[in-house]
């Protein structure tokens, strides 16, 4: 029976021949992950099972990455019991301190996610994986604990939305955009349950950072998932970090296999996208959405806070600098990322313009601090969410678009593109 | 189970239900202080033990923190009614014992105040201020055991023990 990707890799998990959306079924995972905030939550549920051991100290990563470095005592104390664990459960994959970057930018880079694996992670964005043929879902930290027993879990099936996209994108025009615009015409919940396959010519040239952005945001769909049929960028993206006999499993869909549904679309005339407050389906294009002022930007995140994304920050800002009243934030995702930044000279650029470079940290992302915006204030960030209250005060608002966009909006002082301010180095 | 119902809108997000700058503890008496605060204030101050709450569609959206139903138990709330749930928060609430169930006319029907009488074996729900009744869709009866056990740590340890006392 012909399956989609998501389909084979359940069913291989699962040890089974064949499964089909709906059917409950246990399955192996292959990769557990949890955070400050998560994992707290997911020792005490282990702790109350009275188990010794973890069921393998190779397949479990926890990253000190949302509060910290610590933002108060009571983070602090979080991030103790987690250290405190990892030691004791001597995990091979323990990420704090310098060695820590924002869990979903850090995985992938350290050859943690293969394609053809099930990674459970207690963290939404997990999804994030599928980018590289993964099939990853966020859940909570009591799943995590009993997988963290087990080594299993349990899914309901789900079923596939396959969405085909065409076309070339226009200068400035890239991965998040796309993700913006498809969660705009689906809605927050268009994908609720479901797996999101991306697929066609625009997503096969689309690089492995803009997949990751993609992947990122199926969560803000209701996705369960989001995935990308692994092909020759996922092998160039793997060899960079892994040797050839260790880079997983190169899983396709069936031809043949069931859709609940399929959609089409064409990028050719896609402009920047904006998602106004406060919700990420809330999206417009730029030419529609007139002068807004802010006064903050945020290029950063598990969405946008690899070197691509720095890198085209820093071809924005190359000798300009950001409005007096806004406060630029710029959080390289990883150490290598800030690196390479450092190496390429991004980061006097960013100096240079004004920016203020955070270390890697989820930080204002989900309000946790860094850049924590006041009663009225309003920010562009590249981030995924802009709920009420998401990065500060219940009366702020964010603003969500691409790293081009945020910061030709730090620079003008309002949301706009680099046309605007005329840079004339495009991509 | 019965209690006074709090009713509220489409695509309740997670931030709603336990804002992102109170998640350095996992004290559900502190969460439970916070719990709605940036949608409803009042909401913590004034929610009962056994209340209901009722939502439109996609309730529990967003993060996957599980202190948004961990915040949700403590401040007293017994069970959730929605159009629809977001799939992470529906595992976490089960998997910490807060019962959900999917149910639209109730939403449509009902409104904040009504006192409303559940059976979560049989997923009727009796608003008992309009008289009316309505039939949610049943739960899994695997997922009624980890309720009845209080949660998936307790049920898994049950079950474990129930495997171990057969050998």
């Amino acid at each position: 029976m012909p399956m989609t990707i998501t389909e084979k890799i359940l069913a291989e998990h699962a040890h089974a021949e064949t499964v089909v959306p709906g059917q409950m079924i246990k399955a192996r995972v292959d990769l557990i992950l949890a955070n400050d905030i998560t994992a707290p939550l997911a020792i005490e549920q282990f702790r109350k099972t009275g188990r010794g051991a973890v069921f393998d100290r190779d397949k479990i990563v926890f990253v000190l990455d949302h509060f910290a470095p610590n933002k108060d005592i009571m983070s602090a104390e979080q991030c103790r019991t987690v250290r405190e664990f990892a030691r004791e459960q001597r995990l091979t994959n323990y990420f704090e301190g310098g060695e820590m970057g924002v869990e979903h930018a850090l995985l992938p880079e350290k050859g943690l996610v293969k394609p053809g694996q099930v990674i459970i992670g207690a963290d939404s964005h997990t999804c994030t994986y599928g980018a590289l043929g993964a099939f990853a879902t966020g859940v909570g930290s009591t799943d995590v604990a009993a997988a963290m027993i087990s080594g299993e879990t349990w899914f309901r099936v789900p079923e596939s939305i396959k969405f085909i996209v065409s076309g070339h994108f226009r200068p400035w025009v890239g991965g998040k955009d796309l993700i913006l615009h498809i969660i705009g015409d689906i809605g927050v919940d268009g994908a609720l349950y479901r797996a999101m396959e991306f697929s066609g010519e625009v997503i096969s040239r689309l690089c492995m950072s803009d997949r990751l952005s993609m992947a990122n945001m199926a969560i803000e769909a209701g996705a369960k998932c989001g995935i990308m049929p692994p092909d020759e960028v996922t092998r160039a993206y793997l060899n960079q970090r892994l040797p050839s006999s260790d880079q997983g499993r190169f899983i396709q869909s069936d031809q043949g296999a069931g859709y609940a549904e399929t959609k089409e679309y064409c990028v050719s005339d896609l402009e920047p996208q904006v998602a106004f407050p406060h919700s990420p389906e809330n999206v417009h294009a730029i030419s529609r959405i007139g002068r807004i002022a802010i006064n903050q930007a945020v290029i950063g995140s598990c969405t946008n806070g690899r070197l691509e994304d720095l890198e085209v920050a820093a071809r924005v800002l190359n000798g300009r600098r950001a409005d007096p009243s806004v406060r630029l934030i710029i959080i390289p995702a990883t150490p290598w990322i800030y690196e390479q930044a450092l190496r390429r000279g991004y980061l006097e650029t960013f100096i240079k313009a004004h920016a203020i470079i955070s270390p890697p940290t989820c930080g204002p992302c989900l309000g946790g601090h860094m850049g924590i915006l006041a009663k009225g204030e309003r920010a562009i960030a590249t981030t995924n969410r802009n709920f009420v209250g998401r990065m500060g005060h219940p009366e702020s608002e964010v603003y969500l678009a691409s790293p081009a966009i945020a910061a030709a909006s730090a620079v003008a002082g309002y949301i706009c593109g680099p046309e605007e301010i005329e840079v004339k180095d495009k991509p | 189970m019965k209690g006074h119902c709090w009713k509220y809108g489409a695509d309740i997000n997670t931030d709603f239900i336990i804002a992102g700058r109170y998640l350095n503890t996992t004290d559900p008496r502190l969460l439970a202080g916070h719990c709605m605060e940036d949608l409803d204030p009042q909401f913590s101050r004034r929610v009962k033990a056994g209340d209901i709450m009722l939502a439109d569609k996609n309730f529990g959206c967003g993060s996957s923190r599980e202190h948004a139903p961990l915040a949700l138990k403590a401040a007293g709330i017994a069970c959730v009614i929605a159009k629809s749930f977001a799939r992470i928060f529906y595992r976490n609430a089960f998997n910490l014992g807060l019962p959900l169930l999917v149910c639209p006319e109730a939403y449509d029907a009902c409104d904040s105040g009504d006192e409303m009488e559940i059976s979560l074996q049989t997923g009727v729900i009796h608003n008992l201020t309009k008289g009316r009744s309505f039939r949610a869709e049943p739960i899994p009866e695997f997922m009624q055991q980890i309720i009845r056990s209080g949660g998936l740590m307790q049920y898994v340890t049950e079950t474990d023990q129930g495997k171990s006392n057969q050998h």
